[in-house]
């Protein structure tokens, strides 16, 4: 069924009686050309691309839970192209790119919306570091603006641009960032996935990897054994927990990010706005909420929560710059796990065994990834080779020296 | 979380700051012969494990000893903490 405001005048005016469900709840058939495990925004991006943009059939998506339900449904729903290396930088410009034509392409409101994102700095040499930033954005397609402390001053009259500990000295702008109803995504992602004949399997886990003589064949599944011709994985946050079965290490260890929303307020903040000297960044829902967070909590943990002293740290954070919202009561928190690579970027790669390929490790910036992350997935699953804009990241680059260290922070993945 | 610090009693978690796997006291033999594929292995790649977990944390905001605690990442709960002194000396490492 094809969604258009036509459709639901029509179903406002016979009762609603017309709606089918978004997708299918098939059982597992025996063996699929590519099994694609992990049913959160990722995996079923790479299945819809697989089957829309590559032309593959026999696909399945298999999901522990239900789909959605990991940090899809859980992060701060951001959406920017605003990076600086040459690895990340037209990766992340392409997912952008992908989010603009997005709701067209699969026919689903996934409340898209360009408010645009506002990194603010505070000192002389946060200035420069952000110049060279926006420079590498624009040569990279992307938009970048220096804003300027008047230019922030009437775009955002409540800002205090002369706090005398952290003055704005101005802020580095991304006119087409913004915010994405998270959910639809994966909801969209889905039923684009299910209308090109995917099967979504949920609560079915994969409980180990049937590999024999260096090929993958299949996963045992909590509904028996199911036949691959090709296994990709798509579980950032569990990646390492699910590539034990596969006798891998990964470059990476699992941390929790917590996230807040404060009750509904009306309209107060335009677009999203990062905190220079603190790491807070915040934007308004539509449903009024203002939803915010900063730092991971900075330990290994696959909780799904987190401690109190990170609440205290980001809320200071946010005090520090919007002293107004301390009226304002937090109405939810929550806790989703990250896979903290070693040098803060991902790995969309084929691993050592035939057959079995790996996407994870997309630290806390997976969310505006999803739409590129699945094309450029899809691309190295069909085409057996990496999309030119993820060709760096892949597993051996620890090895040769090729990291994308964004913050040059090196091996330390509670400090990217 | 309050981590039982074994000289000073149970101290805020705050107070520490974390590293990561206690096999990072575990240094490889820089001469080996595969010492390079060691160093990538000791640098980069980790177990990351969901459950028990015993990891290096440091005393930045106290007596600045290094302890191994050993915690459950899936449910913070932390069942022993020793001094990494301790731990590297019975694995022969130091004096």
């Amino acid at each position: 069924m094809r969604y258009s405001g036509f459709r639901v005048i029509k179903e406002a005016l016979t009762g609603h009686k017309g709606w089918t469900p978004a997708w299918r709840e098939p059982e597992p058939k025996p063996a699929y050309d590519v099994i694609i495990i992990g049913g959160g925004g990722h995996g079923l991006a790479t299945a819809y691309y697989l089957a829309k943009e590559f032309g593959q059939k026999n696909i399945a998506v298999i999901e522990k839970g239900w789909i959605g339900g990991g940090n899809v449904g859980r992060n701060t729903t951001i959406i920017r192209s605003n990076y600086l290396l040459d690895g990340n930088e037209p990766f992340y410009e392409f997912s952008l790119k992908l989010w603009e034509g997005l709701e067209q392409d699969f026919n689903y409101n996934a409340m898209v919306s360009q408010r645009g994102i506002l990194n603010l700095f505070h000192s002389d040499a946060q200035r420069d570091a952000f110049i060279r930033r926006g420079n590498a954005m624009i040569l990279n397609g992307a938009d970048a603006d220096l804003l300027s402390t008047e230019q922030i001053k009437a775009r955002y009259p409540f800002l205090n641009t002369d706090d005398a500990r952290f003055p704005i000295k101005g802020g580095l702008a991304q006119h087409r960032g913004g915010t994405v109803r998270h959910d639809a995504v994966a909801w969209g992602y889905a039923r684009g996935a299910d209308q090109h004949g995917v099967d979504i399997i949920q609560n079915c886990e994969v409980t180990g990897f049937k590999i024999e003589n260096g090929k993958c064949l299949g996963v045992e599944t909590t509904k028996g054994f199911i036949g691959a011709g090709k296994v990709a994985c798509a579980v950032a946050g569990s990646s390492s927990r699910l590539m034990s079965h596969a006798g891998m290490r990964l470059p990476m260890e699992s941390h929790v990010l917590q996230a807040f929303v404060s009750e509904g307020l009306k309209p107060v903040l335009p677009g999203v706005i990062t905190f220079g000297a603190g790491h807070f960044y915040v934007s308004q829902s539509d449903k009024g909420g203002l939803v915010f967070g900063g730092d991971i909590d900075g330990y290994n943990s696959y909780a799904q929560r987190g401690n109190l002293p990170v609440v205290e740290d980001v809320c200071e954070g946010g005090m520090a710059i919007f002293p107004a919202f301390g009226r304002a009561r937090l109405l939810r928190m929550w806790g989703g796990i990250m896979d903290m690579s070693m040098d803060g970027s991902p790995i969309i790669d084929k691993t050592h065994i035939d057959g079995l390929l790996f996407n994870g490790g997309w630290c806390y910036g997976g969310f505006k990834a999803t739409p590129a992350s699945g094309f450029c997935y899809a691309h190295l699953i069909a085409r057996d080779a990496p999309h030119p804009h993820a060709s760096a990241y892949r597993f051996d680059r620890f090895e040769k020296g090729l990291m994308i260290d964004e913050k040059g922070m090196g091996n330390q993945p509670n400090l990217h | 979380m309050l981590i039982n610090h074994p000289l000073l009693g149970p101290r805020d978690a705050a107070e520490f700051t974390y590293l990561g796997d206690a096999s990072l006291i575990d240094r490889p033999d820089w001469q080996a012969p595969d010492a390079a594929q060691a160093f990538v292995e000791y640098g980069y790649m980790r177990d990351n494990p969901a459950g028990w977990h015993r990891e290096l944390w440091f005393h930045e905001a106290g007596d600045r000893s290094w302890l191994v605690v050993t915690r459950n990442t899936l449910t913070h709960e932390i069942s022993n903490v020793e001094l990494a002194r301790d731990v590297a000396r019975a694995r022969g490492r130091s004096k």
